[in-house]
């Protein structure tokens, strides 16, 4: 299961969730992301990479705009979901950010009970219409974070008292709860142990039915485990996007050849 | 000889031993500094260290002592039957004090010789002398009374000439010994260094001095009290009204309802606000509007109590009464005089607004990023996020914010005795002039209060009272405000 | 794992498809939105409303405090009344009492008010005195009595007017106030005014507000607080020698020396105790211990300063230990690198790097202390008339003496109302002396703040 992403041969006929042109970022006067142009398709997982501080974190948050919270950030160029420009005038974050689901490099679970955890997205944007409906969609949702076995038990526990790998998982059903079409990934296993890892990164390759994910990582290991496209970003320059396994084995930039052969990075 | 006269030998003599601390060790390494084990000047603090150190820690504790102790033996010199309690007896020493005084100056002013005032033991015009010195007496004085003084003064004479060859005697010694023992091998930096680290561990312990200082003040003049007046009467008493002339009830019931009615008022103005700025100042508020409105909300935490009290006495307090007074706006008559709960509450609670909101406001600082970020990832609006992740994640050191404040409220002097009245009651009506136990405390201490009555101890007993409630607020409230750092550290 | 696919695909809920639209959802969480941030909004306007409200308050009752009205006359200084013997010998002289100089200011003030062309409305004439401060005698014998020479001319003196007139000037006083005073007439206006008018009467600066002493209850008119100023500059004095070296010497224990055990623990509860327990505690303790058992001076600024320091102390000791624990350990590496003892690191690189910061903290300190009232209370710094000079640093230290904030107390509880004024006109003095102490703390510490 690790070992290669199965449903390589489907790829050209996915469509296109997100296609950002020309996109520019800047904090304060750092010119953090230079003019890039990418299209992401849905139910596929799309892998970026490339060194520490190149981008691929900014690029990342501008897709639900988590950079509005910044105040020096600023975004030029267009990003459009589904065709409709997310940072139009008429769009509210916070309406995008429950269809564009987040999952943080930190574990983060609220200091509140697993059960609230989970039940605190649908809640806010009303997706229960009563309790027992609540609690069916907190089960499915832990379903989908491939945790509901491992907390089934102890649902009103502290979500803080969960291990790290599991903490992650819960993060993520956390995030799936709120039925997003996009879930992003901020580099989801960088505090994880090699088996918590594992558990996430075979998450992650489930829920490509569903959505269309898109992972932040600074391992090239797991980039090809678990994507089917990748983007390398190198000084805030989108250097190359194509399938993975063409970047990994032919790739068409050299400094995307030293990236992955270790000579930079 | 005086003490400050005797400060100035030793110092000088210190200032002595550094020079020849100094010379000594150059001259033992044959001039040439390499060949000591520390710098020279180390040798020269060496010899200035232990001259002084020990000499004046004994001049300290003389000076502590000696009046105590002289105190305790003049006391038995006076007859048991000429007084009535403690408070008289205070009264007639502090007689015998002016009297051996007077005499002393007398001595300086060379109305007498010294013999003469030594041998002196008929009362008789002797207060028309001192009056002329300056030294007034309320009456004449008793034979017993110039006996004392005699005796005190001989003793006192005794006591500061023993002090000076002692204090001068321990600083010769220890200039000796540090001097004799200075040579080029003598680890000069280490001793100093030692000598240096007593100090420190001297001034950290001030700390626990000033504690305890307050904790044994407290307690033995509360004991005092509770053996003039029963406790039971005291902590269950519902009135209070001293008079000096005796018959006093001094319940301090209506005082702590006084006290907790207006720090509740002060919490009701200060925590809403406090708290609402604070969220709004971290959460919302760009750096600059931060940077402008935080300091100008410190500037109400810089404004000393005192003028808070006037505002509240001559602003505040009239205003109210225009609206809630008789003939006011509102045509209610609820309020006789500026001074009332509200006032003194309202004021109270503009005052620890800046003092709620910046200590909520680090608190809520404290709150992670990455636990707002996953709120507002998942499509919350800020204020949900806030209300439902930042503010239940920072209660605990709202919380512990929250009794800091009350503590303060509590243990407020001038606003209260400005802004709230001098009546003690127990009654509801907030617009009512009550008082409470830090204005108690000031009423009945200030003047000259006899430490002897219970009208005056009584004062201690709520201080007592105060700092026990305060000091449980405070311990509770550090410790709560100490475990939630840790929890996001 | 196979819980996500027995989950399967769920349902996706009823939700605006585009994002472009808000759906009723989303507004009415907008709307809340909005509502919760104008409550931050309106706690941050009341703060500085009150803020407004409190300064305004100073400012307008404070100013006239000022500037007095001084009314100004010829006096003849007749020598049958002021030197019956008439060899101007200034101790014979000294025998007439102010008492006896009343009578010739009155005389005095009304020939002034017929030569001006002021009628005097009422019956009785030496009731014009009531215009001026009852500190005129004082002021006319000390001048007589400084130049024995005068006698017999007729000098120009400037009299304090009275409160009441005062009062009339600024507008504090009206004639309807008067109707119920026995003090001035409303008859003495009308003389007032015409004084106004022919120049007898003018309001100016009254350096003596500030700079002046004390004066007793019915002589608002001349009092002021230079003297209590000074009882604040000596208690500061006592506070800055004792409470930034021991403040320093035990902050530098406790963060570079101090072993970790109980001993250390219970010393930081405890000064993080102290530094919340209320300052009247102070005031009790101060009274048990220094005067009470030490059998110090009362109302001394000497003893005022000690009460004030361990008031202090755990101020300074938690700034200064701050800053102490900003300074790099890299900074102690280096020094104990090349052979420095751990002293000598300590005292030659780590404390100079700390001390704008220990400054500042010894700054917001004492501004804290010039402002504290209520220790003073109960060490007997109020009641006490401060109506004299120090006349040197011993007495400065040892004499009963007042401090600002006491003064300010004291007026305030004075049953007179123009009291009420200078009270106001103190506060403005004391603010403008933490003003520029918080000033000189925020400079060092914008100048010389080092971000490591």
């Amino acid at each position: 299961m690790y070992d290669s992403p199965k449903a390589e041969a489907k790829l050209d006929q996915k469509e296109i969730k997100i296609a950002a042109e020309g996109v520019q970022v800047f904090y304060g006067d750092t010119h953090a992301i230079k003019d890039v142009n990418v299209q992401i398709e849905d139910k596929t997982v799309t892998a970026f990479i490339g060194p520490s501080g190149c981008g691929k974190s900014t690029f990342l948050r501008c897709l639900n705009r988590m950079n509005d919270t910044i105040d020096s950030c600023r975004v030029e160029g267009n990003i459009r979901l589904d065709g409709e420009d997310i940072y139009d005038k008429r769009v509210d974050p916070v309406q995008l950010r429950a269809k564009v689901g987040m999952v943080f490099q930190k574990p983060n679970p609220f200091p509140k009970s697993i059960y609230d955890n989970i039940a605190y997205g649908p809640r806010i944007h009303g997706l229960a219409k009563n309790k027992a409906d609540l609690d069916d969609i907190v089960e499915r949702a832990l379903k989908r974070g491939a945790i509901w076995n491992e907390v089934k038990d102890r649902l009103h526990a502290p979500g803080t008292g969960l291990s790290g790998g599991q903490q992650q998982r819960l993060c993520i059903a956390r995030a799936v709860a709120t039925e997003p079409e996009v879930l992003l990934m901020d580099e989801p296993c960088s505090a994880l142990d090699p088996i918590a890892t594992g558990q996430v990164e075979e998450l992650i390759d489930e829920l490509r039915e569903n959505y269309s994910v898109v992972i932040v990582t600074h391992s090239m290991q797991q980039a090809a485990r678990v994507s089917q496209k990748t983007a390398f970003f190198h000084l805030g320059n989108l250097v190359e996007y194509g399938e993975t396994g063409q970047i990994f084995t032919k790739p068409q930039d050299p400094r995307t050849e030293s990236y992955i052969t270790g000579r930079i990075g | 000889m005086s003490a400050s006269m005797l400060l100035l030998i030793v110092l000088a003599l210190a200032a002595i031993g550094f020079i020849l601390g100094r010379v000594r060790a150059l001259s033992s390494a044959g001039g040439d500094s390499r060949h000591l084990h520390s710098l020279p000047s180390y040798y020269g603090w060496n010899v200035a260290l232990w001259t002084m150190v020990p000499a004046l820690l004994v001049l300290l504790i003389w000076l502590v002592a000696q009046p105590l102790l002289i105190e305790r033996s003049v006391t038995q010199l006076i007859p048991e039957d000429s007084y009535a309690g403690p408070g008289e007896l205070s009264l007639i020493m502090s007689d015998v004090r002016r009297v051996a005084e007077g005499l002393d100056l007398a001595v300086a002013a060379r109305q007498m010789s010294a013999d003469e005032a030594a041998a002196l033991s008929d009362p008789e015009g002797l207060r028309g002398t001192l009056g002329a010195l300056g030294v007034a007496l309320g009456s004449e004085i008793e034979p017993t009374t110039l006996a004392a003084a005699q005796r005190y003064r001989v003793l006192n004479a005794t006591g500061t000439m023993v002090r000076n060859i002692l204090v001068i005697a321990l600083a010769l010694a220890g200039f000796a010994l540090a001097w004799m023992r200075t040579n080029a091998d003598f680890r000069a930096r280490n001793t100093v260094e030692k000598g240096v680290l007593l100090l420190l561990i001297g001034a950290a312990s001030v700390a626990i001095l000033t504690t305890v200082g307050i904790i044994l003040s407290l307690i033995f003049n509360t004991v005092e009290f509770f053996r003039l007046y029963p406790a039971r009467d005291f902590f269950f008493g519902t009135t209070w009204s001293p008079s000096f002339g005796g018959g006093s009830e001094l319940g301090i019931l209506p005082l702590l309802w006084g006290t907790l009615y207006i720090s509740f008022i002060a919490l009701a103005v200060a925590v809403p606000i406090g708290l609402f700025a604070a969220i709004y100042l971290s959460e919302y508020a760009s750096p600059r509007v931060r940077g402008t409105v935080k300091p100008a909300l410190e500037v109400l935490a810089g404004i000393p109590t005192i003028v808070y009290g006037l505002f509240a006495l001559l602003t505040v307090g009239p205003l109210l009464v225009n609206v809630f007074g008789s003939g006011g706006v509102l045509g209610v008559d609820w309020m006789g005089g500026a001074t009332s709960v509200m006032t003194a509450g309202l004021v109270m609670g503009i005052m620890l607004i800046p003092f709620v909101s910046s200590l909520s406001d680090d608190i809520i600082n404290a709150v992670p990023q990455s636990m707002r970020d996953g709120s507002l990832g998942l499509g919350a609006t800020k204020s949900e996020t806030i209300k439902q992740v930042v503010f239940p994640a920072a209660l605990p050191g709202i919380v512990g914010a929250i009794l800091l404040a009350a503590s303060r409220a509590i243990g407020e002097t001038m606003i209260v005795v400005l802004g709230a009245g001098a009546a003690a009651r127990l009654s509801l009506n907030p617009f009512e002039a009550m008082t409470t136990v830090t204005a108690k405390i000031v009423s009945q201490l200030t003047g000259d209060a006899d430490f002897a009555s219970p009208e005056a101890l009584v004062a201690f007993a709520l201080g007592m009272t105060l700092f026990v409630i305060t000091l449980c607020l405070n311990i509770f409230a550090l410790w709560i405000v100490r475990k939630y750092r840790e929890q996001y550290e | 794992m196979t819980d996500a696919t027995s989950a399967g695909a769920a349902p996706r809920p009823a939700r605006s498809s585009s994002i472009l639209e808000q759906d009723a959802r989303t507004r009415k969480r907008n709307a809340a939105e909005s509502r919760f941030k104008m409550y931050g909004i309106a706690a941050i306007g009341i703060g500085i409303f009150f803020l407004c409200v409190l300064l305004f308050a100073i400012v307008r009752n404070g100013i006239p405090a000022f500037t007095q009205t001084f009314i100004t006359a010829e006096i003849a200084l007749p020598g049958d009344r002021l030197d019956k013997t008439g060899n101007r010998d200034p101790e014979e002289m000294a025998k007439v009492s102010t008492f006896g100089y009343k009578p010739v200011i009155v005389d005095g003030l009304v020939r002034a008010l017929e030569d001006a062309g002021i009628e005097i409305p009422f019956e009785d004439k030496a009731d014009v005195e009531k215009m001026i401060s009852a500190a005129a005698p004082a002021q006319v014998r000390d001048t007589v009595l400084a130049n024995p020479e005068l006698v017999g001319q007729t000098v120009e003196f400037r009299f304090l007017a009275s409160s009441r007139v005062d009062g009339y000037e600024k507008g504090r006083v009206t004639r309807g106030d008067l109707a119920r005073d026995k003090n001035l007439d409303a008859e003495h206006l009308d003389v007032v005014d015409a004084m106004k008018d022919a120049g007898m009467l003018e309001r100016t600066f009254n350096w003596d507000f500030i700079f002046g002493a004390d004066a007793s209850e019915s002589r608002p008119e001349q009092a002021g607080i230079g003297v209590a100023m000074l009882g604040s500059f000596f208690m500061m004095l006592v506070v800055l020698a004792l409470a930034l070296p021991i403040g320093v010497a035990a902050s530098i224990y406790l963060e570079e020396f101090a072993p970790k055990n109980r001993w250390t623990d219970l010393i930081e509860v405890n000064i993080s105790n102290l530094a919340a327990v209320p300052s009247i505690v102070f005031g009790i303790l101060g009274l048990a211990v220094f005067i009470q058992i030490a059998h110090l001076p009362q109302s001394a600024p000497l003893v005022g300063g000690l009460v004030l320091t361990l008031m202090t102390l755990p101020t300074v000791i938690i700034s200064t230990r701050a800053s102490l624990k900003a300074v790099p350990p890299s900074i102690r590496d280096a020094a104990l690198g090349v052979g420095a003892s751990k002293m000598q690191s300590t005292f030659h690189h780590v404390l100079p790097l700390a001390m704008p910061g220990i400054l500042t903290g010894t700054i917001i300190g004492l501004a804290q202390a010039l402002g504290e009232t209520a220790p003073l209370l109960l060490i007997g710094m109020v009641g006490y008339i401060a109506s004299n000079y120090p006349d040197g640093v011993v007495s400065g230290f040892m004499d009963p003496n007042s401090a600002m904030p006491a003064q300010i107390y004291e007026w305030a509880k004075r049953a007179d109302p123009a009291y009420y004024e200078r009270a106001w006109g103190g506060i403005i003095i004391l603010l403008c002396f933490l003003m520029t102490m918080n000033i000189i703390a925020i400079i060092l510490r914008r100048r010389f703040e080092r971000r490591w």
